[in-house]
């Protein structure tokens, strides 16, 4: 009988050399980079076209998302249905997101089917023509959704802490009223379209199990295309934050829970001390065995779960502390968040704890590299933030070798009450 | 395919191995035979309650998540209402952590107080955060009552309500921890980058001396045939009126499975569906709608969902339904999208097993249905699927009789 008292013996995850598997990287004709990971067990792809066709873009709110929504609702030659039809048909899955600086369209198939599947991809990216009736469908069906959201306080939190931080005329700060859909025109998507997406500026990210003239292939279909001709215009939007830090908002009288948010503007990936703050972070809040989670769930049971958070933006970041809470302690959950920030300006890490979390977040950085979709994303991530593998190298090397003085430091320079709104939608 | 070896220790865990040098990770999936239906009505929610407990510390270990951090683990863990499912992943040279973590909540619990008191409060924040504080969040507590009549079905995972939470008491987490949570009621599965050899080793070391407790044996009062259409309707503080129907629909391991799970498909599964195209695209009575079933493994139902476009009348679209449920009644779908269904079936099953994780958790699943080979033929059974199969299925299954309509109506416009 083994010695249960006893833990086995461990290998240090920081011991552990991590390596981030270079994509492939080839230029189609008309300059579009392409970068693939070829890797994996199971006979699939994943494409990704990144657009710069976010909402950074707008002229008119919401023009950019419904661009994106409904470039695969009809071509000239096919009808919305004729397109949904083909790539089920093929087993495909053909999506599509719009952020605030980037929109994608994504295409996930087996790899026996990409080259049936490609000409389709082209065809929405050169002839979409937006229908009216496609149009109108979708405003109604967005209003619906909008109402059944704002019935819900993390959802209202969550739009009204971007507001408060970025201001309401940033993209990261903007939201929609039910109206505004009202307001979108199909000579608005046609246009943005033109400009955005037809003539726009496109990288792609592929993993998987690609076929062996995959090269030939995205060659063919899309190094022909007017992409990335233009430089892409410099755009700005000042951030204007709000001067009320403080927040309660009652959306449902009868609610029985509120929706807390406490976040603070953070500089960038690139400033020198996002890497380490990704550690402090963790410690905080990142993660299960954090000390918000210890404290405000594992001891008081306030919540279901609580978690901080690097907001991932590429112009400017926000600190954020995010968790549902009853209502009648909503108010303890937050006097329990500062106290913990107090904590670590003011007490010391123990070796031990620090150490759990350096483990910690090099077993998952172990383990998120898991496979090519995972690692491709990574990389996207990195090349979209103008960054390289160097960043990611550095940011482990942060991770092995930071000291508790150095939390402590950063703590006392980032982790004040008065520096962050603080916000309760019941 | 997914090679795995198979072996049984002495007190009767079943030990499933799939390694996979391709990874430096391990992963530990230990699935207990017991979930939601095998609770008593009186004191529903109890598996996922016990589900939280089993964090909180067991005999010889203070604490479960801090030493699995320590050696760069991370878990998590799910509760249906057929099963528990407990997993982890580690870096590879750290496995026996799992194994002794793992097998020591397997001997026997803390049973502490502070962690049930404080677990009871976490669970009735879950219960608020999802099925209280949402829009529509009461559905399927409704649904399900409406439904079942006698199989433990009729209630959710999370509990029939708070108070069956609130009273929970250490003698009821010690009962049901010594009923369930035993070897001979557990499957464990062990995957990533490991070796047969070592597993049997580490499985020996840290399970093989765990009493084998008593092979629990199900009996649960079987669904009666529902003789009549059963409808509710109720008014809610919610923006949209929305309609819940659900038919009784095979069991998971009936040959009328794959049949079954391809009409929800051809009904609701995706943008080029018949719902969809139908009633959101050409008749726009509804905002979305959708097709589905749970995949239980005893009698489940077949869902069709969906909220209304304002101000259409309820009956209108409950109708329209109505006419293409004729359609698959009354006629043979053609091949190409018979084909088109499979095809998407194919791609799905691929995509899931991309991860060591979702591997494990498979594996783990089809042992419980009776073998993990059975992971390496399922999608042939979905390929002898014929046209007639689901001509029949949708004359069985979708009928007034075995049918359960819920009006969910917006008392605010």
């Amino acid at each position: 009988m083994p010695d249960r008292s006893l833990a086995p013996e461990i290998k240090d995850a920081v011991e552990y050399k991590i390596e981030l598997k270079r994509p492939d990287t080839f230029s189609l004709d008309n300059g579009v980079k392409v970068y693939n990971v070829q890797a994996g067990t199971e006979e699939v792809v994943q494409i990704e076209w990144v657009f710069k066709a976010g909402n950074w873009f707008d002229s008119k709110k919401n023009v950019s998302s419904a661009a994106n929504f409904l470039i695969k609702n009809g071509t000239s030659k096919k009808s919305a249905y004729e397109i949904n039809e083909f790539v089920d048909f093929y087993g495909a899955y053909l999506n599509r997101n719009c952020f605030n600086e980037t929109a994608v369209v994504t295409l996930h198939c087996l790899t026996r089917q990409l080259a049936q599947l490609l000409p389709l991809v082209r065809e929405i990216f050169t002839d979409a023509i937006f229908p009216e009736e496609e149009l109108l469908i979708y405003r109604q069906n967005m209003k619906q959704k909008l109402a059944v959201n704002l019935r819900k306080c993390d959802f209202v939190a969550g739009r009204k802490i971007d507001e408060l931080l970025f201001g309401f005329k940033h993209p990261y700060g903007v939201y929609s009223f039910e109206t505004d859909y009202d307001e979108i025109q199909v000579e608005d998507l046609k246009k943005f379209y033109a400009q955005y997406y037809q003539k726009g500026h496109c990288t792609v990210f592929s993993a998987g199990i690609l076929p062996k003239d995959y090269q030939q292939l995205m060659n063919q279909f899309f190094g022909d295309l007017p992409f990335n001709q233009k430089p892409l215009e410099n755009i700005e939007h000042p951030i204007v934050s709000d001067n009320q830090k403080k927040w309660n908002i009652i959306n449902d009288e009868e609610g029985v829970q509120g929706a807390i948010r406490i976040a603070r503007l953070f500089p960038t990936r690139k400033h020198p001390d996002f890497p380490k703050v990704q550690v402090l972070n963790t410690l905080f809040g990142g993660f299960f065995g954090s000390r918000l989670m210890t404290n405000i769930r594992e001891d008081k049971g306030y919540t279901y779960g609580i978690y901080s958070f690097l907001v991932n933006h590429i112009q400017s970041s926000a600190w954020m502390i995010s968790t549902e809470a009853g209502r009648t302690v909503c108010e303890a959950t937050i006097n329990e968040v500062y106290h913990e920030m107090k904590q670590l300006r003011e007490g010391d890490i123990d070796e031990e704890e620090l150490m759990l979390v350096k483990n910690y977040l090099i077993g998952t950085l172990l383990g998120d590299l898991d496979g090519p979709f995972h690692i491709i994303g990574r990389w996207k991530n990195l090349i979209l933030n103008d960054l390289d593998d160097s960043f990611f190298y550095h940011s482990v090397d942060t991770i092995k070798n930071i000291s508790a003085a150095e939390l402590k430091e950063l703590a006392n320079k980032y982790l004040h009450p008065e520096d962050f709104y603080e916000l309760v939608v019941v | 395919m997914i090679k795995f070896e198979r072996f049984v220790l002495g007190n009767g865990l079943k030990v499933l191995v799939h390694p996979d040098p391709s990874t430096p990770m391990a992963v530990v999936n230990v699935l207990y035979d017991v979930g939601a239906r095998d609770e008593v009505p009186a004191k529903t929610g109890f598996a996922h309650l016990f589900e939280h407990l089993m964090f909180g510390g067991s005999v010889n270990i203070p604490d479960y998540d801090e030493p699995l951090q320590v050696a760069g683990g991370e878990n998590n863990a799910y509760t249906t209402n057929d099963l528990t499912n407990y997993y982890c992943q580690l870096p590879a040279d750290n496995l026996e952590t799992a194994f002794w973590l793992e097998s020591d909540r397997m001997l026997s619990l803390a049973f502490s107080k502070k962690s049930l008191d404080v677990q009871r409060k976490v669970v009735c924040e879950e219960f608020k955060e999802h099925y209280i504080n949402k829009p529509y969040g009461d559905v399927w507590h409704t649904m399900r009552e409406l439904a079942y009549k006698e199989h433990p079905y009729r209630w959710m995972t999370i509990g029939k309500e708070l108070s069956h939470i609130e009273n929970a008491t250490l003698e009821d987490v010690k009962a049901f921890f010594f009923k369930h949570y035993t070897p001979i009621n557990a499957i464990l599965v062990v995957a990533g980058n490991v070796s047969v050899d070592q597993v049997k080793t580490l499985a020996e070391k840290w399970f093989g001396d765990i009493p084998s407790g008593e092979q629990y044996k199900r009996n649960l009062p079987a669904e009666p045939q529902q003789a009549e259409a059963r409808r509710l309707t109720v008014h809610r503080n919610v923006p949209m009126d929305a309609i819940y129907k659900t038919w009784h629909m095979c069991a998971r391991r009936d040959d009328d499975y794959y049949a079954t799970d391809l009409l929800t498909d051809i009904l609701g599964g995706g943008a080029s569906s018949r719902l969809y195209q139908s009633l959101v695209k050409e008749q726009q009575l509804f905002a979305n709608i959708n097709c589905y079933h749970f995949g239980s493994l005893d009698k489940g139902l077949l869902t069709i969902e969906g909220q209304l476009i304002k101000g259409v009348d309820m009956q209108k679209a409950e109708d329209a339904i109505e006419l293409e449920l004729d359609k698959v009644r009354k006629e043979l779908l053609d091949d190409r999208e018979l084909q088109k269904v499979k095809n998407k079936t194919e791609s799905v099953m691929a995509f899931e097993d991309m991860s060591v994780m979702n591997r494990a958790g498979s594996l783990a699943f089809y042992e419980l249905l009776g073998d993990g080979e059975l992971m390496n033929s399922e999608f042939q059974k979905y390929q002898h699927v014929k046209s007639e199969d689901l001509h029949r299925i949708a004359n069985e299954v979708l009928t007034a009789n075995n049918s359960n309509t819920l009006w969910y109506l917006s008392d605010n416009k």
